[in-house]
């Protein structure tokens, strides 16, 4: 139990996906104008990205390991993911359709967000244990959460201040993103 | 049409160069210009992806199916990325060590699909190429000078080689996270503001 809260606490605070890891940067500053799409982008992640964490390490394990064709992974995960939020996507729409249309655009948006594949990616490399991939993409999606969520908070105040011209909108949106990237560093010595 | 062609290739240097005009491809641009190699090693990595899978998706855009151009995209990029992914292993086994998981996401780096949707699904064998090599070129030279600046500053050194007298202090701040985010905003700063006319 303890080392699956260390692994918790690390997951979302040290190795932190956007800040500390650099995965899925694209979605973090193209939505991150906004606190609604924050949060719309934020849901959508932690559900397809524990799914498709625990979905491909079955594939891994048990189709591509026991086959011995570990050289098809990338093109595996990438079709299982492609099509996991697929099928979230009509599934939510029959279903709930007010998930459905909170979410909108940024459901079919995460197939190309390299968080998804860089999770599952990790949770190979790492040789984790099904219980522990399942909380590392649980944990992994609810850091990329928090950290959009706040540094979303930031940035809408930033567009209320005066920028100079040529560091406005992307870039000034990294160079915050480096501080909060800095704040995150301070973690370090938690574990 | 030899013109349009070296056009196709010379926007992807300057007027479209990623990451900083499209910004797109963000992640590898941040993860691995930790020195001058590792962004090159990439840069040369997404080139080639980049020219597969544009000369592939342009030969085939008459057959693919419009409804599914997207997934057949997906296995197109995905299968050059395989390609690499054995060829780095094989010859230049440090740079894919360095790279780590970087490599098998070039699968799901925005620039590739962006392109195969937005220039190759449209236009014909050898623009579709120029296009690829330019925007790849663009990328591996974007890669190379955000890669140099924080060497230079994080380590003290380029290309491996030391710059400084032994007094350099380093700038840890460079190679860590944070310093990429911030000298990947100013680098866009800075094209800002050559940019303006």
């Amino acid at each position: 139990m303890g080392d699956l809260l260390v692994l918790v606490i690390s997951c979302i605070f040290i190795n932190n996906i956007l800040l500390a890891q650099y995965l899925g940067n694209c979605p973090f500053l193209g939505t991150s104008k906004k606190m609604e799409t924050a949060i719309g982008m934020a849901g959508a992640v932690v559900f397809v990205l524990t799914m498709a964490g625990i979905i491909t390490w079955l594939i891994d394990v048990y189709f591509l390991k026991r086959l011995d064709i570990e050289f098809l992974r990338t093109i595996a995960f990438i079709l299982v993911i492609a099509s996991l939020v697929q099928f979230v996507e009509m599934f939510l729409k029959k279903s709930i359709p007010a998930l459905y249309a909170g979410l909108g655009i940024f459901l079919p948006l995460i197939t190309t967000n390299c968080a998804v594949m860089g999770v599952c990616l990790i949770n190979i490399q790492e040789e984790y244990s099904f219980l522990q991939a399942v909380v590392s993409s649980l944990a992994y999606a609810v850091g990329f959460g928090v950290a959009l969520v706040l540094f979303t908070g930031i940035r809408e105040r930033i567009i209320l201040g005066r920028v100079p011209k040529p560091l406005q909108d992307t870039s000034i949106g990294l160079i915050t993103a480096g501080f909060v990237a800095l704040v995150f560093i301070g973690f370090q010595g938690l574990v | 049409m030899a013109k349009t062609i070296s056009q196709e290739f010379i926007k992807g240097l300057w007027t479209e160069i990623p990451p900083f005009r499209l910004v797109l491809g963000l992640c590898p641009a941040l993860a691995v210009t930790k020195s001058v190699e590792n962004g090159i090693g990439m840069g040369l990595a997404t080139t080639f992806v980049l020219l597969c899978s544009n000369l592939l998706v342009s030969l085939l855009r008459n057959i693919i199916p419009p409804k599914i151009r997207i997934a057949c995209f997906i296995i197109i990029i995905a299968t050059f990325v395989t390609v690499v992914e054995l060829m780095m292993q094989a010859y230049t086994y440090p740079l894919y060590q360095a790279l780590g998981i970087f490599i098998p996401l070039i699968v799901v780096n925005c620039i590739v699909l962006g392109r195969a949707e937005a220039f190759a699904f449209k236009n014909p064998i050898f623009p579709s190429v120029a296009d690829g090599l330019g925007i790849g070129v663009g990328f591996t030279l974007a890669l190379g000078a955000l890669g140099a600046v924080r060497e230079l500053l994080g380590s003290g050194t380029l290309l491996g080689h030391a710059m400084f007298g032994p007094g350099f202090q380093p700038f840890a701040f460079m190679v860590e996270a944070p310093g990429a985010f911030v000298s990947l905003g100013l680098m866009l700063c800075f094209m800002n503001m050559l940019g303006k006319r």
